[in-house]
C-alpha cells in the first residue's frame, strides 16, 4: 500500500483531461485538493509559480509536478502498479 | 521486451473510432488489446457537440466520458502507450511501443486519429505551454483578462474564438487567407463581436516573451509588413495531420497522410484494417469515425474466423504463453 502523498490538481471545468486525471485519482483511492484554476485567480498563479506552465492540469504530488496527464509517471510517483 | 501473449486484435487509437472498434471487438469475443496515449481523442477538445445522434448538446469531455464508461465494461486490455513502430511479420502485427514494449496480434485497426498541425514558428515550441496551446476548451478559462490571438480561421478557429471573446479583453483572429472558412453562423459570431480583431492575409512568424508569451510577430502576407500585437495567449488552430509516422512505408497513405482504406476499413495487407479521421475518409466526424470504427472491427472479426487456423486459436495461445 502507497504512503498517503499529498496531492494537489490544477484544473479548470472544460478541461476533459482534468476530469480524466481526478477520475484516476479516484479510482485509485487517491485524495486529492482540486483548484479550480479558471475561477481562482491566485491558485492560477499558484499553479504557474510550480509549474512554469500555464496549461492544465497541473499535478502536484509532495512538491513533484506533473503538468498534463501523465499516466506513467503519476503511477510511478505515487506507488502505483 | 516481449510480451508472451498473442492477441486476436490490437487497437491502435482511443478516440470515438478505437473505442468504438473495441466494444465490437470485445463482444465478438476477440481477445483484444488497445494501445493508446489518450482517451477521446480530438473528441475531447471540442467544447460544444450538437450533432452526435442521441444529444442535442453535449461537450466533448462528457461525450469522451460515456464513450469511456461503455468501453471500459467490456475485457479490453488497455494500455496507455505510444506506438513507434509496426512490423508485419508471418502474417502477424508486431506493435513496438515507446516505453520498449513489444505486442503481438493477428490483426490490426489503426485508429491513431489527428494532431494538431503546427505553425512552425520560432517561438512556439519555447512557449508551447506557456501561453502556446492548441486545446481552446482546455486552456481558455485561463487566459480570461488577457488579450489572446488565434491562428487559423476554420471552425476550430472559430469555435476557439467564440469561446475567448466572452473573457478575454481583445481577441486578434489571424486568417492567411482574405477569407474565413468557418461555418456561417460562426463568421457571423465573430465579425460582430466589438473586441474581436479580424487580420486578413496575416501570418504569425514570431512568438515572443520572457517565462510566457508576450508578443507575436504578425507578417501582412501581401505587403510583406511585419507587426507586433502584444498577446499573453496563441491558441493554434491551423489544421491537423494525420497520426501516420509510426507506419512508415508499411501501408498506403495518401497525399494527405491518410491511410486508404475501402469501404470495409480494408488496408492493402490482409489482417490490417483503419478506421476514422486518420483514414482517406471523405467526412471527419465523431459520428462517422464511431461507424467506421465499427465497420473495422467487424471486418476484423471476418477476417480472424476466416483464418486457415482458426479452429487452432486456442491450442496457438497456448503455445504462446
Amino acid at each position: 500500500m502507497s504512503e498517503t502523498k499529498t496531492v494537489m490538481v490544477y484544473s479548470t471545468p472544460t478541461c476533459p483531461y482534468c476530469r480524466q486525471v481526478k477520475e484516476f485519482l479516484t479510482q485509485h483511492n487517491i485524495s486529492f485538493t482540486d483548484k479550480n484554476v479558471a475561477a481562482d485567480i491566485s491558485a492560477r498563479d499558484e499553479m504557474k509559480a510550480k509549474s512554469s506552465s500555464l496549461g492544465v492540469p497541473v499535478i502536484d504530488v509532495d512538491g513533484t509536478v506533473v503538468v498534463g496527464f501523465n499516466r506513467t509517471k503519476l503511477q510511478e510517483l505515487l506507488g502505483l502498479s | 521486451m516481449y510480451l508472451d501473449t498473442l492477441y486476436d486484435l490490437t487497437i491502435i487509437g482511443a478516440g470515438p473510432a478505437g473505442m468504438t472498434s473495441g466494444v465490437y471487438a470485445a463482444r465478438k469475443n476477440l481477445k483484444t488489446l488497445m494501445l493508446t496515449s489518450d482517451i477521446g481523442g480530438q473528441t475531447a477538445w471540442s467544447s460544444g457537440i450538437e450533432n452526435y445522434l442521441g444529444y442535442t448538446y453535449i461537450t466533448g469531455a462528457e461525450l469522451v466520458q460515456k464513450f469511456e464508461e461503455h468501453m471500459m465494461k467490456f475485457d479490453i486490455n488497455v494500455q496507455y502507450t505510444r506506438v513507434s513502430d509496426i512490423r508485419y511479420l508471418d502474417e502477424l502485427f508486431h506493435a513496438t511501443t515507446s516505453d520498449g514494449q513489444e505486442y503481438v496480434s493477428r490483426a490490426m485497426i489503426i485508429a491513431a486519429g489527428k494532431s494538431p498541425r503546427l505553425l512552425d514558428v520560432p517561438g512556439e515550441r519555447k512557449f508551447t505551454g506557456r501561453g502556446v496551446t492548441y486545446c481552446a476548451t482546455c486552456d481558455g478559462p485561463l487566459f480570461s483578462g488577457l488579450d489572446v490571438a488565434v491562428v487559423g480561421g476554420g471552425n476550430s478557429g472559430l469555435d476557439a474564438v467564440v469561446q475567448l471573446m466572452k473573457i478575454c479583453p481583445k481577441v486578434y483572429l489571424l486568417e492567411n487567407s482574405n477569407a474565413l472558412r468557418a461555418d456561417e453562423i460562426m463568421r457571423e459570431h465573430a465579425s460582430r463581436a466589438k473586441n474581436v480583431e479580424i487580420i486578413f492575409n496575416s501570418s504569425v512568424v514570431k512568438i515572443d516573451g520572457g517565462d510566457f508569451v508576450e508578443t507575436i510577430e504578425v507578417s501582412d502576407n501581401l505587403s510583406g509588413n511585419t507587426r507586433n500585437i502584444a498577446v499573453k495567449g496563441v491558441f493554434v488552430e491551423v489544421g491537423l495531420s494525420p497520426n501516420t509516422g509510426f507506419l512508415r512505408n508499411l501501408v498506403n497513405l495518401n497525399q494527405c497522410g491518410e491511410v486508404v482504406v475501402d469501404c470495409e476499413g480494408k488496408t492493402g495487407i490482409p489482417g490490417l484494417f483503419a478506421a476514422g479521421d486518420v483514414t482517406n475518409v471523405p467526412e471527419k466526424q465523431i459520428i462517422i469515425a464511431a461507424g467506421e470504427g465499427a465497420k473495422a472491427a467487424l471486418a476484423a472479426y471476418s477476417y480472424l474466423v476466416r483464418l486457415p487456423d482458426a479452429e487452432l486459436e486456442q491450442a496457438e495461445r497456448e503455445a504462446w504463453t
